[in-house]
């Protein structure tokens, strides 16, 4: 039922793991399921130059959290705040009707992630 | 790669035997069993000595089977059958909340039309409080559905204790015995029941045949209406073949039942025993010994079932989740979560349902790759933090 992106990005996931001095940390979790997603990013002159995931959920949910991390890394804070839960699934050649909600999860936690680190930037 | 299947729960091969006897029946012996000529008279004999067959399986006696085209629509037929048979009598009917849908789907559709259902909870092994029952009977209380084993954990049900509590009300009682049947030995006339569904793909037979035992002096409204098939009871021409199937399916289920029950108990130990060995945070759901041999329910701690299973898939083995990604809901397992398993649990649940044609090698093959995916996934889990492999 998966595309054939969703199942490398499942069985090889990309940017696995946590950055240990994060700019930003997004943690959400899926009300629909109660998956739940970690990304934390690292951020550079307004560029992202390192993210890393965990995730807990479905084949979609770690596919799409993986995809994000390949999605946002290098790129710059406005670019990466445009990406949508629908930009994560096209770029995987698409989800299942049923599994579309899962993309929530990877563009929910990164915009998380992203006002985070601006919540930081206002009070320090 | 190996291919390995752990979902007979979900449904099962049709064995040679099984396929070989119904051929026939697609080929020379075409006829209608309603006919009174040469083509018809042969297949009513061979459909009656299926239903012999059948009836073997749960005690029962020839004029007490209906067969029907699945044990969604013998579950169906009980409860609408008795509900619109009874409903002078009263309009209220007690279920449980961990059944199929088949009857779940069915009771929510009455309760549109005026009926009253109570689903009653279940303790953390899955059973029932018989007490609980008792208190929930009123003098409306027509028809009272139990499930023989769950489909999801394999736990069982006092089928007799239920019986003879609704026996001594009036009340009609009907059991959902699709998993139990062909698993564990079945009689009917020391059980108290007045109903019973069966279905064939769960035993070895073809898909699109079930059957519903229906006591002598039941009275059932009909589900389908049209000729005078099964006794007026059930209105279409036989699935001729299938019921062959099904029939043989049968014979060869009381055949072998020992040995089944020894092969299946002693693969579904070794599998438990060698997970909870190789793993931590491994929990087995549903009562320890109130099972059927063959299920296997285990939640795998900070990890998702469906993760797991695509994981399992890619390594040739065939299993099914409690959780709810899988059936295309988003809910976790509706069984788990009766049972009061935290929502992580039972989203981390996998059901192994074992059969005849696995192997010692197949379960240790399973116990062998297990602790690797677990711990890669593990490895990716933000609720893992902290805790040790
Ligand atoms: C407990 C139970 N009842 C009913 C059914 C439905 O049987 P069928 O697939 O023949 O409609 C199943 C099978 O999934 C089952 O496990
Ligand atoms: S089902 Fe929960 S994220 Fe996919």
């Amino acid at each position: 039922m998966y595309s054939e992106k969703v199942m490398d990005h499942f069985s090889n996931p990309r940017n696995v793991g946590e950055i240990e001095e994060a700019s930003g940390t997004g943690m959400v979790g899926n009300p629909a399921c109660g998956d739940i997603m970690k990304l934390t990013i690292k951020i550079e002159n307004n560029v992202i130059t390192d993210v890393k995931f965990k995730t807990f959920g479905c084949g979609a949910a770690i596919a799409t959290s993986s995809m994000v991390t390949e999605l946002v890394k290098g790129k710059g804070l406005d670019d990466a705040e445009k990406i949508s839960n629908n930009t994560v699934a096209e770029a995987l050649d698409g989800l299942p009707p049923v599994k579309m909600h899962c993309s929530n999860l990877a563009a929910d936690a990164l915009h998380a992630a992203i006002e985070d680190y601006r919540k930081k930037l206002e009070t320090k | 790669m190996n291919k390995i299947y752990f979902d007979h729960n979900a449904t099962t091969p049709v064995i040679d035997e099984v396929f070989e006897a119904m051929v026939p029946f697609y080929k020379e012996q075409w006829g209608n069993p309603s006919s009174i000529h040469w083509a018809g008279r042969g297949t009513r004999k061979a459909v009656e000595d299926a239903r012999e067959n059948v009836c073997k399986l749960l005690n029962c006696a020839p004029l007490e089977l209906i067969f029907t085209s699945s044990g969604t629509e013998s579950d169906n037929h009980a409860i609408k059958g008795i509900a619109y048979a009874k409903k002078d009598k009263g309009n209220h009917i007690i279920t449980t909340k961990v059944e199929h849908p088949a009857i779940l789907s069915t009771c929510k559709h009455l309760a549109k039309e005026g009926f009253e259902i109570t689903y009653l909870e279940v303790d953390k092994d899955g059973l029932i409080d018989l007490e609980q029952l008792k208190a929930a009977i009123t003098p409306k209380t027509i028809l009272i559905t139990v499930m023989f084993a769950n489909n999801e954990t394999g736990v069982l049900f006092p089928i007799k204790e239920i019986g003879q509590i609704a026996k001594e009300r009036g009340i009609t009682f009907h059991t959902d015995a699709v998993q139990a049947a062909g698993k564990i030995p079945i009689n009917v006339q020391e059980l108290n029941v007045d109903l019973l569904t069966i279905s064939g793909h769960k035993i070895y037979g073809p898909k699109g045949v079930g059957a519903l035992f229906a006591k002598r002096g039941v009275r059932l409204t009909p589900l389908i209406h049209g000729g005078h098939q099964e006794r007026n009871r059930r209105g279409g021409t036989e699935n001729v073949a299938g019921i062959i199937g099904f029939g043989k399916a049968a014979e060869i289920a009381i055949r072998d039942l020992d040995k089944e029950i020894a092969h299946l108990s002693m693969l579904r130990n070794r599998l438990e025993t060698g997970l909870k060995e190789k793993i931590q945070h491994v929990y087995v759901n549903g009562h320890p010994e109130k099972r059927l041999p063959n299920t296997a329910n285990i939640s795998f701690e900070f990890v998702e079932g469906e993760s797991l299973l695509l994981n399992l898939d890619m390594k040739g083995i065939a299993a099914s989740s409690g959780s709810a990604c899988t059936s295309g809901s988003l809910e976790p397992s509706h069984v788990l979560v009766a049972m009061g398993i935290s929502l992580e649990l039972a989203h981390g649940s996998v059901r192994f349902s074992l059969g005849k044609s696995n192997t010692v090698e197949e379960i240790d093959y399973l116990i062998e790759i297990m602790p690797p995916i677990v711990e890669r996934m593990r490895s990716m889990s933000p609720l893992f933090a902290g805790h040790k492999f």
